[in-house]
């Protein structure tokens, strides 16, 4: 919590503070849907930076990342269902295997020089093999689905993370400010001036004695671990696993879409960036609903334009936008 | 002693001859320039012995140590600093963060980087912009702050290219002044690749004439202008 | 498994893959010369496919007739987006091309879902059953015929390319934006020319497959990914090197749906991918460096 605060201004302390008894509170103050959509936006929050560790900061692009939630969400479902494994032990297995899995892509990736592009483009294939191996995969019900048992409504496991949307609630909050305080430490580390230099300029990064391979690595396997623990979470608050849904492409892009629409390689603009795109997604349900439109598709189009004007008026994103006009510095 | 032995390196792209044969020394706390005509191979060397390609044939030692082959983050950490002719500012990260970077090669600390980062850009006169991003600098400036952050890394060998194309005669004869006292207080040992002829009279006690990638001339500055295999590559046969 | 199945798999896969070519030929144009990654690539095709269903439903034409005002229309929509949305975005950072392109997919993929609504809809043409006998081989002329137009619309573009001034400009563009420039080429108008083009290329492609195949919205998406492991398979920028590849994956995806389940088709084709790129980054045709 210290490293959360130290060195920033009196007023972003303040606001820091409001958002931190707004957000513990929250949960008595709204309503079971209210409480839906915070989670998703703290889910999204959670995901965006880890992602932005990876990209924004390190400048490495990753259109895959539901590889790493798919695969940390089936390894921690797996033990559980098949072995009566508890999550927490489970969580520790999905950010081995992720981290793996992370490792194993940047060291094919890095080691033969693709960058940029055609990076991306391995990441989206690695996600894409993965999730037709899964689609086959019957041990883990297939293209069926995977199936958590649910326990009667009520009761709190902290043990087997059973229990309330609320206890999800504080759990993914949990998650997202422990992300946040860690992105702060690494960027103020040697870590972070690394990977920046990496992501400005890798040729001049080597000339100043920063090994790139190494530290892009260590980007690549971090990401993976943090994105994983968002698997672990996904697993046991739906309850249920389908590798179309999970592993699909569209996962990816919903996780990179905050981080970018809220300023990449910032550390307030995953945070922003999913608290604006998610109540702006249900938003549009909600209004569509209101006035009376069912056609399917007419709310995905509106949240394609939103994200037009997005792209094209704010191109940096919305957090440095804000943080100029506030006074602070847009990190 | 020699910091610096460059033995009979030669590279080819794609069957063209870029160095060949190339061998010089240059001595611990020596302040040399390497001249030519445009495509001699300047560049090319440099980045042979910073490690960007392994060469084709002949080796580099610094200090006595083998580098041939070497990664560039390894070069630089064995004590190679370089800059790039064209220059390359990370330019979405303020000018201290540059040389941060820089100076974290020999910093144990963040905090130790940042005092020596300070220290550089006071040196070259860069302090004033330490918080503006690196994007918005001026040329001159971003020559600057490409010598600042190579310095920052604390090198024995400082290998500048072309860091002074482009500067006005009094930026010029600053630069060679930093170069200069640098170069006395801590005895750090220069090589410069250098068009400005000004400032390769004014610093350099030795001079490697390249031409069509070989090593045509050597020596003290004075007697090299005046070697009729340097003007006949400079000025054409005729003016002999 | 008999070798005259295997053989007609084949074939049948192949012609399918000259059409996938074609598509993909689009994409390479446009990543060749403008320099953006075209990521709405998949779903501009399911829209010129359901152009050409409500083409052929009005006037009866064959859809293999209908590629050429379904093309001229993805030009003209091609060329206004480059003018339009991405020209500005051409010197910003991949990431947000990419958000951009996205965006504008999301816009495709759901005004088709609303236009037409999420069940798949196709063509009859009274040749659908026919088939030719080739010895052994039967193939079908649905697949004949769809991959002869691919064919020929391939041949016309490099045609363009290689005899054309526009079309040697905008070659003299993608090998050198500034020296394009400086000789007097507007470099705008042939950026948007060349979207037009690619997105031509994709219009005419997606008629030729809903010979093959019916149309849902959600393809797109699909479609795009297809298009880009072409690309790549077969070299960024190399137009031979598209088609060839397009053959390539075309014939790989039905084998694997003939030897191992129709369901791992797509499994076979990110294996290449990956195996491509890790060998061969390159591409399978392009040049190294």
């Amino acid at each position: 919590m210290r490293a959360l605060v130290a060195g920033l201004p009196a007023r972003a302390r303040a606001v820091l503070a409001l958002v931190a008894v707004l957000l513990l509170g929250a949960p008595f103050a709204v309503d079971a849907y209210v409480l839906s959509v915070l989670i998703l936006c703290l889910y999204f929050a959670y995901t965006g930076q880890a992602w932005n560790i990876m990209m924004g900061f390190a400048g490495q692009l990753s259109l895959g990342h539901s590889l790493y939630v798919g695969i940390g969400a089936y390894a921690a479902a797996a033990l559980f269902v098949h072995f009566d494994v508890n999550p927490w032990l489970g969580a520790l297995a999905a950010i081995v295997l992720c981290t793996l899995a992370g490792l194993v892509i940047g060291f094919l990736a890095f080691r033969f020089g693709i960058a940029g592009v055609y990076f991306a483009i391995l990441t989206i294939a690695f996600a894409e093999f993965t999730r037709i191996g899964f689609d086959h995969w019957n041990w883990l019900g297939a293209s069926g689905g995977l199936f958590l048992p649910v326990k009667e409504r009520g009761v709190t496991d902290l043990a087997t993370l059973r229990g309330p949307p609320v206890m999800f609630y504080y759990a993914i909050l949990a998650l997202t400010v422990g992300a946040l305080a860690l992105s702060r430490l690494l960027l103020a580390s040697r870590l972070g001036y690394y990977w920046r230099a990496i992501r400005e300029d890798e040729e001049a990064a080597q000339a100043l004695g920063i090994d790139t391979f190494r530290y892009k690595m260590v980007a690549v396997g971090l990401s993976a671990a943090m994105t994983s623990l968002a698997g672990v979470f996904f697993a046991f608050y739906y309850n249920n696993l389908f590798p179309e849904q999970i592993f699909s492409m569209g996962r990816s892009i919903e996780i990179i879409l905050g981080p970018i629409i809220g300023g990449l390689g910032t550390l307030a603009g995953p945070i922003v960036g999913a608290f604006v795109l998610t109540p702006l997604a249900d938003g549009i349900t909600e209004l569509m609903q209101l006035l009376g439109i069912e056609t399917p598709g007419v709310k995905q189009v509106f949240y394609g334009v939103c994200l037009l004007v997005v792209i094209v008026f704010l191109p940096n994103g919305i957090w440095p936008a804000i943080a100029r006009r506030l006074g602070f510095a847009p990190r | 002693m020699a910091l610096l032995e460059v033995r009979s390196i030669g590279k080819s792209f794609r069957g063209l001859r870029a160095v060949h044969d190339v061998s010089f020394e240059l001595a611990d706390g020596a302040i040399a320039a390497m001249i030519g005509p445009n495509g001699a191979g300047k560049t090319t060397c440099f980045n042979l012995i910073a490690g960007v390609f392994a060469p084709d044939t002949g080796a580099v030692a610094l200090g006595g140590r083998r580098i041939t082959g070497l990664r560039p983050h390894e070069i630089c950490r064995a004590g190679v600093g370089r800059t790039f002719q064209v220059v390359k500012p990370f330019p979405q990260m303020t000018v201290l963060d540059n040389v941060v970077v820089g100076a974290l090669n020999a910093a144990a600390r963040v905090g130790d980087a940042e005092r020596e980062a300070w220290r550089v850009l006071e040196l070259l006169h860069l302090d004033a912009k330490s918080q503006t991003l690196a994007a918005s600098l001026t040329l001159p400036e971003r020559k600057r702050l490409e010598v600042a952050r190579a310095m920052a890394t604390r090198p024995r060998l400082l290998l500048l290219d072309e860091v002074m194309a482009g500067l006005r005669p009094t930026e010029v004869d600053e630069m060679v002044a930093v170069f200069r006292r640098i170069n006395h207080e801590t005895g750090l040992t220069i090589l410069l690749i250098e068009h400005v002829m000004r400032a390769v009279m004014a610093l350099a006690a030795h001079v490697v004439v390249l031409h069509h990638g070989e090593k045509i001339c050597e020596g003290a500055p004075a007697q090299v202008v005046r070697d009729p295999a340097v003007l006949e590559c400079y000025l054409g046969e005729e003016a002999v | 498994m008999p070798i005259d199945l295997v053989a007609n798999v084949v074939v049948a896969g192949l012609l399918a893959g000259l059409v996938y070519g074609l598509a993909a030929l689009g994409l390479s144009v446009i990543f060749g010369v403008v320099r953006v990654v075209n990521f709405a690539h998949g779903e501009m095709m399911t829209a010129a496919m359901y152009l050409a269903v409500v083409l052929v439903g009005l006037t009866g034409i064959d859809p293999l007739v209908a590629a050429l005002p379904v093309g001229g229309v993805l030009f003209l929509f091609g060329y206004a987006l480059q003018r339009g949305l991405i020209n500005a975005f051409v010197t910003r950072p991949e990431h947000t091309q990419f958000i951009l392109l996205v965006a504008v997919a999301i816009i495709l993929v759901n005004v088709q879902l609303m236009v037409f609504g999420p069940n798949a809809r196709n063509v009859q043409v009274d040749y659908a059953l026919d088939s030719f006998e080739i010895g052994p081989l039967i193939i079908d002329k649905v697949r004949v015929y769809a991959a002869a137009a691919a064919v020929l619309a391939a041949g016309a573009l490099f045609a363009f390319f290689r005899r054309t001034l526009v079309g040697k400009s905008i070659r003299a563009c993608a090998d050198n934006y500034l020296g394009a420039q400086v000789v007097g080429l507007n470099v705008k108008r042939l950026y948007a020319l060349t979207f037009g083009l690619g997105a031509a290329c994709v219009g005419a492609a997606g008629c030729m497959m809903l010979l093959l195949v019916d149309v849902t919205p959600v393809q797109g998406p699909a479609y795009t990914l297809l298009a880009f492991i072409i690309v790549i398979v077969g070299g960024m920028g190399s137009l031979t090197g598209a088609l060839a590849a397009g053959v390539v994956i075309g014939m790989s995806e039905a084998l694997a749906g003939l030897l191992i389940a129709p369901s791992a088709k797509s499994m076979v084709t990110f294996a290449i991918l990956i195996l491509v790129l890790l060998f061969r980054p390159q591409g399978l045709l392009g040049r190294a460096g």
